[in-house]
């Protein structure tokens, strides 16, 4: 199916470019110009701070961009006209914005990976904390504890969310109640999560006594965070699916329900699985709930139901917050955990890209 | 994805008269009432997170003022936590938004589309960074890294009272918080506007290149309109999760209580959710109800920015593709 | 037709995931724990003795010794299950006195509301026992290249921390260190951001020892506005050893390649050692009145004997004399005592950097955790 869409997009690029030739009406500048203004740029900067004497990296680059940017801007007005040069220095700030968004989000990826490589090894995966003090030991029972929490959370959030947003955009859109719904979901994405940990706890404590930790009370926490981005999310996607796509199936005869099953959630469906994977993104990094509502255990626990399970946020805070002497494994656990961390993630979304593009309908 | 509940093959419906009012059956009528139900269920279960939450936080509200930590009341206890929340999260909007809008744009309508489609991928992924991982990473890169920037602000804009220093020795300021929280926003803000963008549909863009727009002015006439609900949207997600951060928040930020505006010194005021995380360990009796209280707080102002939010994507509600 | 082709695809792509995931999960036990079971039943009902579970929580500066005790007792007894949750020393006294775990760990003891609530779960005044059994000594931690050690007089560190003493070649810190160059750096204080045991033991020697330069009161939040500020002592560590002229307290254990500050007592300059901060509590008279189990102690901030540290983080355990049923009784005898055994102080001492206590201390808590036993 991909092809389908490289193909359309193939299509679309193919129709742009012979427009971009038309609209060049008053000339063209060749295409050697960018990188050529933007060296010139450089070459410019640099000799200009290497004469004053006050160069560094970041000045050099800031300077070179916004002297390319003008540079470039002059010339094209000349050649090309007000409106070409406008989308070129647009596509230079859209393009330098994202390089620049770029950076921070390299440094938090190398800087986990460098950190947390040196305690990647098979006993991190297949061993616990239990009776380990100082070096070794693992998070098998953290790994486990957070997949069974994130599972249960996400079990109990996306049938809820999927049929809440359903509802509002498909059945109550405009009603008294969908209006509410909309209000308080909007109301619940503002529950700190440390909050959702304290209402979990207490509901609990309410049934089983007070002390009470159980994996399955952090799901709940976990949840209650979890369910507004659903909702949210999902809504976003299912407005946007077209209604002559609702009404061709209605005037075939397919019922509403069908129509929603077969035809708007498949439409969305990529988005939805975006939005879901942001969900349970959210959810799984979070320490504060988990910290009140599950604690910590050295031990594995797979069961969500009976007593405390250890998860990869908490053991990281710990590992990082309150570690023994010497410092040093603790802090290389608690590297180790936030990679694994970002691995897990890491496939659930290849997953949901996955089942994204198997339930996707075709487009042609 | 557990709402498909009937697997079976497609019923062999009578052939209905055409129209465009859709056909029911038994089974719509329990699909729509389990979406009913759902949207009900979530309206019961912030009920109950809110009766939770008044109940926990009235002591505090009713409790004589030197009662309350620091001793001056309930409302000088939390308005540097108000402050604070509020100064950090515009801050990240205000350098995550714009970034993330372009870096949206440039995804989806300037980057070759062999590496977009990876790109978006990235950016999915660090969505999901766990926020201590962007804790750990402010106070151990950032935060140094930024004193230089920091010492170079307060030299030629310490004018501005944004800037008036003295500059933090280790770096842990408003400043590197507001930044490691857009960090964190834009990859969200980034993959809810992306996917609005793909959405745009294809037909507007191509009229609007038919008619000799350039690349840019049909972003700004077919995209940009019709993703604006989807932006501001991603960008409620975001500052909802900039309100609302903890571990990032308390493990950087040099906290001191005082209410100030400048950006880059070590007394800054504290945030709501930092202050719960870090308080709430050892504190007993009213404290504790003084901490919900200003949980509460946090609560009713997402509460207000939202409301802002949904009457601004309402107003636009013309550009929805739903009509 | 093709969507329900490609649904079922789908189904059959999610149940392979599905099954992969629970084969993964469900593979293996963790290759460091034994055939017992982890995590059997949370109440601990069973009859054997020194087997099942149970569960404590409070201060995070035990944390670290805990992990040394509980490895060490579940070494002994590999079917006993003990979990520790460093929530804080205030939850943990609140859950306690709730009834919620057996045993909690204080950086305070019992205060004048909780101790009434503490002896009715445990059934009597004599029903506490509140054992000191975590002395960790607390460092003043300083970063200023070219100055390798550093003497300090108290008023002189209530100065620093009170923000009146500013630059690191004030008369005050050179009158203390004859002979020192220092240089003219400005100093940046650093606190806790988070209440906590080790703020309110400072700020208490502050008081007890500063006199008039410490105008505030023993406090677990920091009371000085406007400093550096930072969350736990790991971010306290972070923020010296991140500057220069920065200075701080912090666990002793975790000062590893910072200055520390020697503090003056009487008139020697002492260094936080194990057996300076055990000597200061050895000297400690107990709090009388709070039930014969109870070995609740008044720290001598302000001692003058010679080789004492009175800057020192007390934690306390504390469990009932008594519980309701067998197996909990049995374990938390079992797993005090391994606590106050030379084993389990060497141990925490290894593994947290505290400091033992003394054998005459061993001997006095030592009956009362013995007479643990089972109510009825």
């Amino acid at each position: 199916m991909s092809i389908d869409t490289d193909k359309r997009d193939a299509e679309r690029t193919a129709a742009v470019r012979p427009t971009e030739d038309k609209i060049a009406r008053q000339g063209r500048l060749p295409r050697w110009s960018t990188p050529g203004a933007l060296a010139a740029a450089a070459v410019v900067v640099g000799g200009l701070l290497a004469a004053t004497g006050a160069f560094s990296v970041g000045l050099f680059v800031f300077l070179t961009v916004v002297l390319f940017a003008v540079g470039l801007y002059a010339l094209s007005r000349v050649v090309e006209g007000a409106r070409k040069a406008t989308d070129r220095v647009v596509t230079i700030v859209v393009t330098s914005a994202f390089l620049l968004a770029l950076i921070p989000l390299i440094s938090v990826i190398w800087t986990v990976l460098s950190n947390g490589i040196a305690r990647f090894d098979v006993e991190f995966f297949n061993s616990s904390m239990r009776g380990i003090v100082g070096e070794g030991g693992g998070a098998y029972h953290a790994i486990a504890g957070t997949l069974v929490i994130t599972a249960l959370a996400a079990a109990m959030s996306i049938p809820i969310g999927l049929l809440t947003a359903v509802y509002l955009v498909e059945y109550g859109a405009g009603s008294r109640l969908a209006r509410a719904i909309t209000f308080f979901v909007d109301v619940m994405t503002g529950i700190p999560s440390i909050v959702a940990g304290l209402f979990a706890y207490a509901l609990f404590a309410l049934f089983a006594g007070p002390g009470v930790r159980l994996g399955f009370a952090g799901a709940v926490a976990l949840s209650v965070l979890m369910i507004p981005v659903v909702v949210r999310a999902t809504e976003e996607m299912l407005k946007i699916v077209p209604n002559e796509l609702r009404e061709a199936a209605f005037a075939l005869g397919v019922p509403k329900w069908r129509t929603i099953l077969k035809v708007v959630i498949p439409t969305s469906v990529a988005g939805i699985a975006s939005g879901i994977t942001l969900a349970i993104a959210r959810v799984i990094g979070e320490t504060a709930p988990l910290l009140i509502a599950v604690g910590i255990t050295t031990g594995l626990n797979f069961n969500p139901f009976d007593g405390r399970q250890a998860t990869l946020p908490v053991f990281a805070y710990y590992s990082y917050a309150a570690p023994g002497v010497p410092r040093d494994p603790y802090i290389d656990r608690a590297w180790t955990a936030a990679l694994v961390l970002i691995v897990i993630v890491m496939v659930l979304n290849l997953a949901a890209r996955l089942i994204a593009r198997l339930f996707a309908p075709k487009t042609r | 994805m557990s709402t498909d509940t009937s697997p079976g093959p497609a019923p062999a419906t009578a052939p209905a008269p055409p129209s465009s009012k859709p056909v029911v059956q038994p089974g719509d009528r329990i699909f729509a009432g389990f979406a009913t139900g759902a949207g009900i269920l979530i309206l019961v279960v912030l009920a109950g997170v809110a009766a939770f939450l008044v109940t926990e936080a009235a002591p505090a509200f009713v409790a004589p003022a030197e009662e309350i930590p620091g001793g001056g009341g309930i409302v000088a206890y939390i308005w540097p936590l108000v402050f604070g929340t509020l100064l950090a999260a515009v801050l990240a909007l205000l350098i995550a938004t714009p970034l993330a809008v372009c870096v949206a744009l440039f995804i989806t309508h300037f980057a070759p589309r062999r590496i977009s489609q990876p790109l978006g991928y990235v950016v999915d992924l660090l969505a999901a960074v766990p926020s201590i991982v962007y804790g750990l990473w402010g106070v151990a890169v950032l935060a140094p890294a930024s004193v230089g920037l920091m010492t170079w602000l307060q030299d030629y804009l310490g004018w501005i009272p944004l800037f008036a220093g003295p500059v933090s020795a280790t770096g842990r300021t408003m400043l590197v918080v507001g930044v490691t929280l857009a960090v964190m926003i834009l990859p969200i803000i980034t993959a809810v506007s992306r996917e609005v963008f793909l959405q745009t549909p294809k037909l507007h863009e191509e009229a609007a290149l038919a008619l000799g727009a350039t690349r840019w002015e049909m972003i700004k006439m077919a995209v940009l309109p019709f993703g604006r609900s989807g932006i501001i949207s991603g960008a409620m997600l975001g500052l909802g999760r900039a309100l609302g951060e903890t571990m990032a928040v308390a493990i950087i930020l040099s906290v001191s209580g005082a209410v100030t505006v400048n950006l880059i010194s070590s007394g800054n005021p504290s945030t709501i959710a930092a202050n719960i995380a870090l308080q709430f360990p050892e504190s007993t009796g009213i404290e504790v109800n003084t901490l919900i209280a200003s949980g509460l707080v946090l609560f009713l102002i997402t509460l207000a920015v939202n409301s802002v939010a949904r009457f601004v994507i309402n107003r636009r509600r013309e550009f929805s593709g739903a009509n | 037709m093709k969507t329900v082709r490609h649904a079922s695809r789908a189904r059959i792509a999610a149940m392979g995931l599905a099954t992969s995931g629970a084969l993964l999960l469900a593979g293996c036990g963790a290759a460091n724990e034994s055939a017992a079971p982890a995590a059997s039943g949370s109440g601990g009902e069973q009859a054997a003795s020194a087997s099942g579970t149970i569960s404590g929580a409070g201060a995070s500066s035990q944390q670290a010794a805990m992990e040394a005790w509980i490895a060490g007792f579940t070494a002994v007894s590999p079917d006993a299950t003990i979990n520790y949750d460093p929530s804080g020393s205030g939850a943990g006294r609140d859950q306690f006195t709730g009834g919620g775990v057996a045993f909690a760990g204080s950086d305070a003891a019992l205060d004048e509301e909780e101790l009434p609530l503490a002896q009715q779960r445990c059934g009597g005044p004599d029903g506490v026992i509140e054992l000191p059994v975590y002395i960790s000594p607390i460092a003043i931690i300083y970063k200023l290249d070219g100055v390798p050690t550093l003497n300090l007089a108290p008023a002189t560190v209530a100065g620093i921390f009170n923000r009146q003493i500013t630059t690191w070649d004030d008369p005050a810190i050179a009158a203390d260190n004859p002979g020192v160059a220092l240089p003219a750096t400005p100093i940046t204080p650093v606190n806790r951001s988070d209440e906590s045991g080790t703020t309110e033991n400072f700020t208490e020697y502050l008081v007890a020892a500063a006199g008039p330069a410490w105008p505030y009161e023993p406090d677990g939040a920091w009371p000085v506005q406007g400093g550096e500020a930072a969350q736990g002592t790991s971010g306290v560590v972070g923020a010296v050893s991140g500057g220069q002229g920065t200075i701080g307290y912090a666990d002793a254990s975790q000062a590893k390649g910072l200055g520390v500050a020697n503090v003056k007592v009487g008139d020697d300059y002492v260094a936080p050692t194990a057996e300076a901060a055990a000597a200061v509590v050895a000297a400690s008279p107990r709090v009388e009145g709070r039930g014969a189990n109870n070995f609740a102690i008044e720290l001598a901030r302000d001692t003058t004997a010679a080789g004492s540290y009175p800057i020192v983080l007390v934690s306390y355990d504390i469990a009932c004399a008594s519980y309701p049923d067998q197996a909990t009784a049995d374990l938390v005898k079992g797993f005090l005592g391994y606590v106050i055994s030379e084993d389990g102080q060497q141990a925490a001492a290894g593994a947290a950097g505290s400091a033992p206590i003394t054998a005459q201390q061993r001997s006095l808590y030592a009956p009362a955790v013995e007479a643990i036993s089972a109510a009825g």
